[in-house]
């Protein structure tokens, strides 16, 4: 396993990241975003092929992209009252067309699926304060979700301002995939948002445990994808959710609670 | 239930004057006017599509519309919708939403258990995810959340839809009980005009080209329901509760 402190650094970052994924996922499932999790990590394709035209870093691209994105499936959603769904699979997959268009072949190929890359001390720094700005999110507004879950007008006279919690949730939601993009890449950072909590849907009995689950399955597919990417000297992302994926697949094997 | 009469004599909890809503191009609720006085009932009543939701949903705030909606100071809304947008397969218990409820309005654990008390469900029912309640239950669960927070004015959407005979009849004696005996004021949305002349101090009738308030003696007579309606419509009058 990691032993040098750059190693450990990233294997730190890799469990803030898994456990934002986890928390952001539970929601995600429940406001039935199962689908739209998966298209609004394509948007970081675009924000890349930029970057690298420009020379800057490309998760800084990504991010941009990603957090533009989110505002503007937002507007969208509150201006014209078409379902997140729909707008969420239009404009993200017009940006995985545009995206593929300005990156090619081994760029390409990193974005999509995630390459090994060595942090820098800010890089650390940044996605730390980044999954940690998630985490706190999801824990404090919680609650606010969970009542705009019933319906909109329950949530209005709760005193909770909708369209605001939207917002923040979805930046919430595409600060995660920005931060997951450097070891799953644009193609797999849905799924660590999805698979896990997927399996804690089916296995909880309640909203806190749903979301200890999530954030279980999710941290220890990350580091068990991790060690066996060292093991077996292939690149971690897919074995992240490919293991992600083999527990939820077990988890089928036990009675539904409900 | 007290006489529209004297009802009308107490100060009103809510005043609508000149409502309307526009969803796209299409004007769903136009010059809409009628009040509800303190600790009584108004039932909204109205064929598919004649905007029932639509103005609960100006009235909970959470849509824009023209006019004057205006609550009495010191109004807490608690909103029972017809439909949620909740799953009811989720591992969300109903703790876990009278809790975020709780947390939302400041209430304390005393206040939840009070709510509970109110619409007489137990604390263990509430340890089970929503999934496994009947539809009484859930719809009991609704109102106690509702309720959280001291509510003083229950808006309920075809709260008895999807319940079964005896669970409706529950449930209109656990809304009597909240009007007469904790003074709350109740508007809810019902087809059924058998219970809307049994319990509801005024009635408003809806259609998009017609509308009508008063009490249910004048405003459930074969006329107005004619025109309401587009057809004859008839019901079973009880004695006066």
């Amino acid at each position: 396993m990691s032993t040098t402190p750059a190693e450990i650094a990233s294997l730190a970052l890799s469990v803030g990241v898994a456990t934002a994924a986890g928390l952001v996922g539970c929601f995600a499932v429940m406001r039935r975003m199962t689908l739209a999790a998966d298209a609004i990590s394509h948007v970081a394709l675009p924000g890349i092929g930029v970057a690298l035209l420009l020379r800057i870093n490309p998760l800084a691209g990504a991010l941009a992209t990603l957090l533009l994105g989110a505002l503007l499936v937002w507007a969208l959603e509150t201006q014209t009252r078409i379902a997140t769904e729909t707008i969420v699979g239009v404009v993200f997959s017009v940006a995985l067309a545009v995206g593929s268009l300005m990156a090619s072949g081994e760029e390409l190929i990193d974005a999509l699926f995630g390459g090994p890359t060595s942090l820098s001390a800010p890089e650390l720094v940044a996605g730390l304060l980044g999954a940690a700005a998630v985490i706190v999110f999801i824990l404090k507004a919680k609650h606010r979700l969970v009542v705009s879950l019933i319906s909109p007008e329950v949530a209005a006279t709760s005193g909770i301002a909708v369209a605001r919690l939207d917002l923040f949730f979805l930046l919430a939601f595409a600060l995660t995939v920005a931060l997951g993009l450097r070891y799953l890449g644009a193609l797999l950072m849905g799924s660590l948002i999805i698979i896990p909590a997927a399996t804690a849907r089916r296995l909880a009995k309640s909203l806190g445990a749903m979301l200890w689950l999530s954030v279980v399955v999710a941290i220890a597919s990350t580091v068990g994808g991790i060690y066996a990417g060292q093991v077996l000297g292939r690149a971690t992302g897919p074995l992240i959710v490919a293991l992600a994926g083999v527990i939820f697949f077990v988890s089928l094997l036990r009675p539904s609670p409900r | 239930m007290s006489a529209a009469s004297n009802a009308d004599r107490r100060p009103n909890a809510l005043e609508v004057e000149r409502l309307s809503v526009r969803l796209g191009t299409v004007e769903v609720l136009r010059d809409l006017s009628f009040h509800v006085p303190r600790a009584s009932s108004l039932a909204v009543i109205g064929p598919n599509g004649a905007g029932k939701t639509v103005l609960f949903r100006a009235l909970a705030g959470s849509i824009p519309y023209a006019g004057r909606v205006s609550w009495a100071p010191g109004t807490k809304l608690g909103y029972v919708p017809q439909r949620l947008d909740l799953e009811r397969d989720l591992p969300v218990t109903g703790r876990d939403l009278l809790r975020a409820k709780a947390a939302m309005v400041q209430a304390s654990r005393a206040m939840v258990s009070e709510a509970l008390a109110r619409v007489g469900l137990d604390e263990p029912s509430t340890r089970a995810p929503i999934g496994a309640l009947s539809g009484g239950q859930f719809q009991r669960l609704l109102i106690a959340f509702a309720l959280v927070g001291n509510r003083n004015v229950l808006l309920l959407d075809e709260p008895a839809a999807g319940i079964d005979a005896p669970g409706q009849q529950q449930l209109n004696q656990l809304l009597v009980k909240l009007e007469q005996e904790q003074e709350m004021t109740i508007i809810f949305i019902s087809h059924d005009l058998t219970v809307v002349s049994q319990y509801a101090t005024n009635v408003l009738c809806l259609s998009r080209t017609y509308h009508c308030f008063g009490p249910p003696k004048t405003a459930l007579v074969p006329e107005v329901l004619d025109r309401l309606y587009g057809m004859p419509v008839g019901f079973h009058v009880h004695n006066a509760r």
